[in-house]
């Protein structure tokens, strides 16, 4: 038995646990445990939220969540390279131009922030405790597919109450650099490239026409730049500032943050010297 | 999603000193898909007259159509120019035809008396209920930032450079709190003598 158990420290928590007496005392509830979060007082199938909620009509209530948002990240030879848009929208009005809606984790790995802000930011807090102890436990740095699958199985406890989010995990571990997409539903898969939110399709677009697996660090960087600036553009939900990240075998890198303006006049004076 | 907001886009007038302004942005989409940045909603009905239509962009460009027919024939029958308010019961007589199946715009107009050069401005809404206030008239997506910033920066009797920069500053920041107007904004200065046209650098995005 080790040390942490004569302790009474438990090693694994869940969200069932500790329902039952400790729900009694919910002003302590996720403090103690952040897998432990005040549910509706009703059998798991009948609260589904987007049903639960209906108005004075019968009409079923949609929950508003922040869904606009641009992020891509994508694997290639020189390591993995992470983009995002910086949008916070409720409904048409922009709550915030100025997010962070990349989540350093540790200094190897970065999470992307699309659906519900205060979901990501939450379960990838967790995730960052979880994956610390998991440090100090083993004696070494947790490897990006067990990150991301510590962060679907949280989630996935909560299957069915209305979390949204569309994440990515990238970080480079033993295997070298990895990339998963984890969401909601339970949903974890790895892969060479993703972008998830409202402009991931146009992303998507300059993405898969632009990419190779042999290009340089700086080629990589600006096609992720690209990327997001053509979704800010086209997309009425994503905007801002955009945020490029770089993974390598030392950890991760800050590569730029430029304000979408000042990428679009940038950009637009390259194209007119480009046909002269 | 109101079909008032599928398109984006909005519209703003200002009342200044012997002169009067209309702005608007440049965003033509579908939902959260921008398709255009050149679509211009504020036209020319005569030389000292402009009409603003945000709203459903295919109801611009009609409404738009059928008022410039009304007017020509307006303008032969009766041999002079058009006053605003004229164009104002015009529009609203326009508007209020359709009232069991509206046309989904809220026009603003913004014009100078022909002879008394007195200025006018004047927003309908889309059945044609007419509001005709003393100091600026805003509509599209973005109205409610367009009145915090109007209300806060318009001063009584501007010259055309003041009201010029009031407009234009009131229009861009509402706009960039808005996700469906903005991509670029064009904004008239009405004087009694000459109008002056200018395009806005926008954020694009």
């Amino acid at each position: 038995m080790a040390l942490e158990a004569i302790n009474g420290v438990s090693r694994y928590h869940s969200k069932l646990d500790d329902l039952g007496e400790e729900m009694v005392i919910p002003e302590i509830g996720n403090l103690k445990n952040q897998y432990q979060l005040c549910t509706p007082d009703l059998p798991k199938s009948e609260c589904q939220i987007g049903e639960f909620l209906i108005d004075e009509t019968g009409r079923k209530i949609k929950l508003n969540y922040a869904h606009g948002t641009t992020t891509l990240g994508f694997k290639f030879n020189g390591g993995v390279v992470m983009a995002v848009d910086s949008r916070a929208t409720s409904g048409q009005y922009i709550g915030s131009g100025n997010v962070k809606k990349i989540i350093e984790i540790n200094p190897y790995l970065l999470g992307t922030m699309a659906g519900g802000a205060a979901d990501c930011t939450y379960w990838e807090r967790v995730l960052a405790k979880q994956c610390r102890i998991y440090e100090l436990r083993n004696r070494e740095r947790i490897s990006v597919a067990a990150a991301s699958k510590l962060l679907a199985n949280m989630v996935y406890q909560y299957k069915g109450y209305g979390l949204s989010m569309g994440v990515m995990i990238a970080g480079w571990d033993k295997k070298g650099p990895g990339l998963y997409y984890v969401d909601n539903n339970g949903n974890r898969m790895p892969g060479n490239v993703f972008s998830v939110g409202s402009g991931s399709i146009y992303a998507y677009g300059v993405l898969d026409s632009g990419y190779r697996s042999d290009m340089s660090d700086t080629e990589a960087q600006e096609l992720g730049r690209r990327a997001i600036y053509h979704a800010t553009h086209r997309d009425a939900y994503s905007g801002g500032v955009v945020r490029v990240y770089h993974i390598k075998e030392d950890g991760w890198t800050k590569i730029t943050e430029e304000d979408s303006k000042d990428l679009h006049y940038k950009y637009a004076e390259e194209k007119t010297k480009r046909s002269q | 999603m109101s079909i008032l907001n599928y398109n984006g886009g909005c519209v703003v007038a200002m009342k200044g000193k012997n002169c009067v302004a209309i702005a608007c942005d440049l965003r033509f989409g579908v939902q959260s898909q921008t398709i255009t940045t050149d679509f211009e909603r504020v036209f020319e009905l005569g030389p000292q007259l402009y009409i603003g239509l945000p709203g459903l962009a295919t109801d611009t460009q009609t409404v738009y159509q059928r008022l410039q027919f009304r007017i020509k024939m307006y303008e032969m029958r009766e041999g002079r120019r058009m006053k605003p308010q004229t164009l104002m019961a015009m529009a609203q007589n326009l508007l209020y035809e359709r009232r069991f199946g509206p046309y989904f715009v809220e026009p603003v107009i913004a014009g100078l008396h022909p002879s008394t050069k007195e200025p006018y401005i004047c927003a309908l809404d889309l059945i044609g209920c007419p509001c005709e206030p003393a100091d600026f008239v805003v509509s599209g997506t973005c109205s409610e930032s367009l009145y915090g910033m109007c209300e806060t920066t318009w001063r009584e009797d501007m010259e055309p450079e003041d009201l010029f920069e009031c407009i234009s500053q009131s229009l861009v920041n509402a706009f960039d709190r808005d996700a469906l107007s903005g991509w670029g904004a064009v904004v008239h200065i009405i004087e009694h003598d000459k109008v002056t046209t200018r395009y806005l650098k926008c954020r694009q995005d």
